[in-house]
């Protein structure tokens, strides 16, 4: 096996991670405050991903400024997803509420089967060609400035929830339902927030994907399944355990493609799941589990 | 009860008489029905009775059909024994993820979790593996004749998928009325509790996954040599999943006629608006109409029709 080779992969799959971990944080944020397992997650990424491909195609804004943009409307969306269906629902059993949340997955999905159709699209983005060399091993400028810039919201959310009113509102009500009630939160508004807060995490990712891979409309359950197995990694509602999940993941179905087609590197990320969830399945830094 | 079974019964004629008066479309459509409610019966045993919810019923149904038609392929073995096998291997599946999800007390969103993606990954393999087909799937030879579950026709297909579902439908009443099917409730109803008056509840619930995926596999056998092609997009995919438990939800989880009920509500609109919303170029359309029934129902039903339907009949069956 070429040493330089297993480099150059787990770089790449290192960057990848980065935007990992910012859909994972997505949907442990939602678990950790309200329990609920989002399992539209993947199927809202490609949602917001057509949407910045459309706002390419349209107004001719590339994904590295329309993820702002990505991010808001999606904002909008699990705000109201939140109001509309989740606020609802968490009284209901555990089963019912995996229910309603897979009917969203399905409109999600299919809405956008229906606006987009169900071909690959890849737009040409700036940059999209350019990359360093660093000795043996090169480095695609976009993946590069992907990965920094989806580190750098993970930590803007991390920090937004620390130091905020709202954020610290959020972990109150992550905390302590009934307590943050008796103190006057308005709670399903924070619910709705952090939803949006969550989505968000996700819109800003789908867009920042665009310039990495084909979009399709059809490939958001696997992405669900992705984050899914990040955040039993990392730790079920743990935000940190999310950023340091998506890392591991991300290098690990990259390196899985040296003895695999590179459509079947979740098999990579699958097994681990399988590993963790017989040997700890509290996850990495899961303490709450 | 008497007259309950009585009016089972003369349904049960009725419908064995139905193929002589239907047209090969309408056969079709009761074909789905009954498929339909089978494998919905089948996941029913598994999260109606235990409230274990699996999202992954497609992949027990893809293996029931790719090793029937892979071993018909290779070896010329008819699919009633290929049916077989792969029931045997969808159980060792089944029981393994089971074991994966029960043994470690992973319970509610921990088991959908496995299940959606062991389905998953089970897709994936079937879109990659040369010898099943990639993503062009499979194409069964057309050679009609009982051994080789091939016919000219829809009536014999008709007849085999109502005894498929009437054998399910016998197989979850023993289950329900025998002590095997009490403890599944009780797990379902509160699993600590159950545990702590002494019903083994690992044993239990491995019982009812493997049951569910070995019949579920006997449906993707059956499926498969009607259609003649099987293709991961189509056995394995989430929507065939959604497709297995929409039905047990509309009529009512935990019921023994809650799929088929559910099955003859919607089965027919379902396939109509499918093929409607197809031919003026909408395809994705009914999928988003059962996303929202999904989520009607849960709001508005959380029990299914099963409730009203029996309160309704109740003064005629006394």
């Amino acid at each position: 096996m070429d040493p330089y080779l297993v480099l150059q992969l787990a770089l790449q799959g290192f960057l990848m991670g980065g935007v990992y971990s910012l859909i994972a944080l997505g949907l442990s944020l939602i678990f950790g405050v309200m329990r609920v397992i989002n399992f539209a997650h993947g199927e809202m990424m490609v949602f917001a991903m057509f949407i910045s491909i459309t706002l390419l195609q349209w107004l001719g804004i590339d994904p590295f400024f329309s993820f702002v943009m990505c991010a808001v409307f999606m904002f909008g969306v699990g705000y109201a997803v939140q109001m509309v269906f989740v606020n609802r629902i968490l009284v209901l059993k555990e089963a019912m509420q995996v229910l309603v949340l897979v009917g969203l997955a399905i409109i999600f999905e299919n809405t956008t089967l229906m606006i987009w159709g169900g071909s690959d699209l890849s737009p040409k983005t700036s940059l999209a060609l350019a990359s360093i060399r660093l000795g043996p091993v090169s480095i695609d400028v976009a993946r590069l400035v992907v990965f920094i810039l989806s580190i750098l919201i993970t930590l803007l959310v991390l920090l937004f929830l620390r130091k905020t009113d709202i954020g610290k509102s959020i972990r109150a009500a992550a905390d302590n339902r009934l307590g943050a009630l008796i103190v006057g939160t308005p709670i399903n508004r924070v619910y709705a927030i952090c939803f949006g807060i969550g989505s968000a995490c996700v819109g800003a990712a789908g867009a920042l994907l665009v310039p990495l891979m084909p979009a399709k409309a059809t490939m958001g359950a696997p992405f669900t399944v992705v984050s899914f197995v990040i955040v039993i990694l990392g730790g079920m509602g743990s935000l940190s355990g999310a950023l340091i999940g998506g890392l591991i993941i991300g290098v690990a179905e990259s390196l899985g493609t040296v003895f695999l087609p590179s459509s079947m590197k979740q098999v990579v990320s699958f097994s681990i799941m399988v590993i963790i969830l017989l040997f700890k399945p509290q996850g990495l830094f899961g303490g709450k589990g | 009860m008497k007259r309950f079974y009585l009016f089972m019964g003369i349904i049960l004629a009725l419908l064995l008489c139905l193929p002589h008066v239907l047209s090969n479309y309408a056969m079709e459509i009761f074909i789905l029905i009954f498929y339909y409610a089978y494998l919905g019966q089948c996941w029913n045993i598994l999260t109606g009775y235990t409230g274990n919810i699996s999202l992954g019923h497609s992949l027990y149904v893809g293996i029931g059909a790719y090793t029937a038609t892979r071993l018909a392929m290779a070896f010329g073995l008819s699919p009633w024994l290929g049916m077989l096998a792969g029931g045997l291997l969808a159980t060792g599946v089944g029981a393994f993820i089971g074991f994966l999800g029960f043994r470690f007390g992973l319970r509610g969103v921990y088991f959908v979790l496995i299940t959606i993606s062991f389905g998953e990954i089970g897709r994936l393999i079937a879109l990659h593996m040369k010898s099943l087909g990639s993503f062009e799937g499979l194409f069964i030879d057309f050679t009609p004749g009982f051994w080789n579950m091939q016919f000219k026709g829809n009536a014999p297909y008709y007849y085999i998928a109502l005894g498929l579902l009437v054998f399910s439908l016998l197989v979850v009443r023993a289950l329900e009325v025998s002590k095997w099917g009490r403890y599944l409730v009780a797990i379902r109803e509160d699993e600590d509790a159950a545990e702590s008056i002494g019903v083994n509840t690992l044993k239990y619930k491995m019982l009812a996954i493997s049951l569910s995926s070995f019949m579920t596999a006997l449906g993707g056998t059956f499926d498969a040599n009607r259609i003649f092609h099987l293709s991961p997009d189509r056995v394995m995919s989430m929507g065939m999943s959604v497709e297995i438990i929409l039905r047990p939800i509309i009529g009512g989880m935990g019921t023994v006629l809650g799929p088929v009920v559910g099955s003859f509500l919607i089965t027919f609109p379902a396939e109509w608006t499918r093929a409607y919303l197809t031919e003026v170029g909408r395809p994705g359309l009914h999928m988003v109409i059962y996303g929202f029934v999904l989520i009607f129902v849960v709001f508005f039903f959380p029990k299914g029709v099963m409730p009203f339907l029996t309160r309704l009949l109740k003064p005629f069956f006394k």
